[in-house]
């Protein structure tokens, strides 16, 4: 076998810490190597030509690089030695830069592990075989997670593109948090009347599936091919008759059930329709309130509908969804603010959320528009608002900036002033973050139109005088501390992921911070991916992000899906586990082991064997680690491929020893 | 609650004199409350605030020799003090020994290193943790009911978290957890942890008769009847320079500045005598008969 090997210099991130030369030096002498050089930039067009090159010229059988992660250029190299016309698979890596060069400073022992390094790639291709994908068919559907205002984008553009779309929402109506906002900045249009008829779009699509108050239960199969199991909520209404006349909302006695749609500000009756533009508007049952569900009387409901639609012992469904990809648009929730025990930790009627302000700044909401004071129903004089509640603060635990609340701050000390004119608002910040287009302009108007007042500082504390509420804080740029008597406090809450985005992000098996987002599959070139092919985000459930960009990102999604399924057959990965039918007894111990249900049961001239359905299986290995009998083998990590690694290493070891 | 607690009692210079009394009616109620207190035999100055100001290391080193010489007391489940500007450095210079530099320097000025550093707890931690509201309840002799109290922490007791480690540092709530499991009704004052001025007294009156008038002016807002502190400092500024205050703000608050472990005492039936309640400037008696006790 004939081997190359190309060390990268990768600028000075490898060269400044390692002798590329000596590694390549090193290599000439290494078994089976007919070449070795050294190479700026081995990624680049030259770089990758130089390869080619090599391969064509010397009748190279393998070539292995030494640079950075595969995770960063496995696949370039891949398709650069298949350019060549040899196998992808006849190719390794060797990392000299992430573990090697950035984390040593010794240069001479840096050299030393990079040279060890190649010699285990080496070693390692040495063993390589080529290996060819498998082609499988795609399912050309998709399910949306989340109607929020990404996903109802996302949703829409894949079925304006011809594809089937399912749309799971958690809750009984789409619309997400942009349903809840009075107004949207820095335009300060109403938000529902611009998200409103994107939201009967929805409904009225031919190609789009809506399941509301449905959650996704549980997750199957692979890229193409995924079995979705969707639990469809029981609203105790039958939903096909009911028309959302609204009658048994009238007539409900139980009208003291907290009202999850307006933030718990106000009081909504135990079956509601969450709001006037609910997309599906059908009634649904909350079984904590309803009074016939407590005490089993009651029942006015179901005499009151005109449709008799209630149901009062209707039951959970189970729908299976089969789908092509998935795009996961959950969102976000405002972090808990009352572990902040300086503002009040939600003992303090008059300090209230963002969301809860925009709640009561909603015509539509359960004050009808009206500022009031929670405590009792004064119109505000004095609104005090705080930025960066549970955001930038590391002593919360949230050290990320939220993005959005300087703008949604100065939107509602706009509408503040809209609506009470010979009201004063302050604003206690820290910078204002306004970068994008016309966001500027509009928090410069709210300070020079609208009379806000600013103070860069943060808020110490507020505490409760008389009637009224104490706001302390710091003027940074003044250098002083200042005092506001407040009427009204309002916290700019900042976001984290929505409750529950672990739960999905494991059954959808992609990754998620600590912070309950969903991770991409790059910070910078994949925004949209995740590592699990098939699955893509879009809107907060990935990082906060105001409306223009979480529209965007459905957009993005959608345009991904449908790269994806403008391909009738997809590609399989076949570094899969492989069964050795004359080694395996049958045992299904792997089958037990095995995290994705790869391994399934196989009768062969009347013995029990297993095999590996390879389009499902993720070449994660934890079945060969569990077989005794060495029967199952993930391919281009065999047992010998390990070993010949293994050996290259301690090989060298002994005779440095010697 | 099973069998004796010991501990390594650390009363401070201020128990000693300026607030004899918060001495007095804490081994009164560890007493009552089976914690037995042993005095850190040859005990000297904490370190607060004259030598933390001027040397770390100075500080540390006074506050490391009291720790070696708590190691003395057998038994121990290490070392408690009532004074929260005590257990401040206390705990700060424990924490700093875990640099090794600045360890070495702090053992050089002893004359053993310090090897072992026992956990060091305020008394209110131990009563909350080791006794508990739930095991206080059934022992109460005379319930202080109608009494309403503004509980007031002080800034340091609960600051800096990463520090003290004990209770919520801007909501702080053992204090009235143990004084509602006496009957007592815990009103929800909301500047618990707020500054009085502390040392000000001395240089600038102006700054105490500002912050702790506020704190005053609060309390009789919120309806209180009384303070109560887990502070010599808080106390003294509150109680002692109250007329001052009032004259300076122009106000005319007439409100007893308790320590809590005064209030715990009258609760558990000990000898007011024991807690010291004569030496409050503002005279509690009224207060106290308000709610059928005769001090």
């Amino acid at each position: 076998m004939k081997i190359g090997v190309f060390v990268c210099h990768c600028g000075s991130n490898i060269a400044g810490t390692v002798d590329v030369a000596k590694v390549a030096e090193a290599a000439k002498a290494m078994p089976d190597v007919a070449f070795a050089s050294d190479t700026m930039y081995a990624c680049s067009e030259p770089g990758q030509e130089g390869i080619i090159k090599a391969i064509q010229e010397k009748g190279l059988d393998g070539a292995v690089v030494a640079s950075c992660t595969p995770r960063m250029h496995g696949p370039t190299f891949m398709r650069t030695v298949a350019r060549a016309g040899l196998n992808p698979y006849m190719f390794e890596m060797a990392n000299i830069r992430e573990h090697v060069s950035w984390i040593g400073r010794n240069k001479e022992a840096n050299t030393r592990k990079a040279i060890d390094l190649v010699k285990m790639a080496v070693a390692k291709l040495g063993q390589n075989r080529p290996l060819y994908p498998k082609t499988f068919a795609v399912n050309k559907r998709v399910l949306v997670i989340g109607g929020g205002v990404a996903g109802i984008q996302a949703a829409l553009d894949c079925a304006e593109g011809g594809l089937d779309v399912v749309l799971v929402e958690k809750t009984s109506s789409i619309g997400g948090k942009m349903a809840k906002l009075d107004k949207t900045f820095p335009t300060v249009d109403c938000s529902s009347c611009i998200l409103g008829p994107k939201m009967v779009d929805v409904a009225q699509h031919p190609r789009i599936t809506l399941h509301a108050s449905s959650e996704v239960e549980d997750v199957f199969g692979y890229v193409g091919n995924f079995q979705v199991e969707v639990r469809k909520k029981a609203p105790y209404v039958d939903w096909k008759a009911c028309t959302g006349c609204g009658a048994c909302m009238e007539k409900c006695p139980a009208k003291k059930s907290p009202d999850p749609f307006n933030e718990l500000v106000g009081r909504t009756t135990a079956i509601n329709i969450p709001f006037p533009q609910a997309i599906p508007k059908k009634a649904s049952i909350d079984p904590t309130a309803c009074i016939r569900f407590k005490t089993g009387k009651c029942g006015v409901c179901a005499k009151i509908c005109p449709t008799k639609a209630i149901r009062y012992d209707q039951q959970d469904e189970m729908v299976t969804e089969e789908v092509g990809a998935i795009v996961a648009a959950t969102g976000y929730d405002l972090m808990d603010w009352t572990v902040y025990g300086q503002y009040g930790a939600g003992r303090y009627p008059d300090v209230v959320t963002s969301l809860q302000y925009e709640r009561m700044l909603s015509a539509s909401g359960p004050t009808g528009g009206h500022i009031k004071r929670p405590s009792d129903g004064r119109e505000p004089k004095n609104v005090v608002f705080i930025q960066c509640v549970g955001s930038r603060d590391p002593s919360v635990g949230r050290p990320y900036c939220t993005g959005f609340c300087c703008m949604y701050t100065a939107k509602q000390a706009v509408l503040t002033k809209d609506h009470i004119p010979d009201s004063q608002s302050y604003v206690f910040y820290m910078d204002i973050r306004a970068p994008g287009k016309m966001y500027d302009e509009f928090t410069r108007r709210a300070v020079e139109e609208y009379g806000t007042q600013y103070v860069r500082g943060r808020v110490s504390m507020v505490y409760p005088m008389g009637d009224k509420l104490v706001v302390r804080g710091a003027d940074t740029l003044a250098g002083t501390q200042v005092e506001v008597l407040a009427d009204l406090v309002v916290l700019a809450v900042g976001a984290e992921g929505a409750k529950g985005s672990p739960h999905l992000a494991e059954k959808l098996r992609i990754s998620y911070d600590s912070y309950g987002f969903f991770m991409e599959g790059h910070p910078k070139l994949k925004p949209v991916e995740t590592n699990t092919a098939g699955v893509y985000l879009a809107g907060c459930s990935q990082g906060p992000k105001d409306i223009p960009t979480s529209v965007a990102q459905g957009s993005a999604a959608a345009a991904k899906v449908l790269g994806l399924f403008s391909k009738d057959q997809l590609q399989s990965d076949p570094q899969v586990a492989k069964v050795d039918l004359k080694r395996c007894v049958g045992c299904m111990k792997c089958a037990l082991t095995c995290p994705f249900g790869a391994i399934k049961e196989l009768e062969t001239r009347g013995e029990m064997k297993v095999e590996v359905i390879e389009t499902v299986c993720q070449g994660c290995g934890i079945c060969t680690s569990t077989c005794r009998q060495g029967a199952i083998q993930l391919q281009n990590f065999t047992d010998n491929q390990i070993l010949a690694e293994v050996n290259a290493l301690l090989l060298t070891a002994e005779e440095e020893g010697a | 609650m099973t069998g004796k607690i010991r501990y390594a009692y650390y009363p401070g210079c201020s128990g000693q004199g300026t607030s004899v009394e918060y001495d007095t009616s804490t081994r009164a109620v560890c007493a009552a409350l089976d914690i037995e207190l042993v005095d850190i035999p040859d005990w000297n100055c904490c370190g607060s605030s004259p030598a933390h100001t001027v040397d770390h290391h100075l500080s540390a080193a006074l506050s490391c020799r009291n720790l070696a010489q708590a190691a003395q007391v057998e038994g121990a489940r290490g070392v408690i003090t009532p004074c929260p500007s005590c257990l401040s450095n206390l705990k700060t210079s424990a924490r700093r020994m875990a640099d090794p530099d600045f360890a070495a320097r702090v053992n050089k000025l002893l004359d053993k290193p310090l090897r072992h550093i026992p956990p060091v707890k305020s008394v209110l931690q131990a009563l909350f943790e080791d006794v508990g509201p739930d095991a206080l309840y059934p022992r109460v002799f005379k319930r202080l009911e109608g009494l309403k109290l503004a509980p007031y922490y002080g800034c340091i007791m609960n600051r800096p978290p990463q520090i003290m480690e004990f209770d919520d540092h801007e909501h702080p709530v053992a204090m009235d957890r143990l004084l509602e499991a006496v009957g007592a009704t815990a009103l929800p004052f909301p500047l618990k942890v707020e500054c009085c001025g502390a040392s000000y007294g001395v240089a600038r009156q102006d700054i105490v008769e500002r912050l702790s008038g506020r704190l005053l002016d609060a309390a009789a807002a919120c309806g209180a009847d009384a303070f109560v502190t887990a502070c010599p400092l808080c106390q003294m500024n509150l109680d002692l320079r109250q007329d001052q205050i009032n004259a300076a703000n122009k106000t005319g608050h007439r409100i007893p500045v308790f320590y809590y472990t005064q209030l715990l005492g009258l609760a558990l039936g000990l000898d007011p005598k024991a807690l010291g309640l004569d030496k409050l400037a503002v005279s509690p008696r009224d207060v106290l008969a308000a709610v059928g006790v005769r001090a």
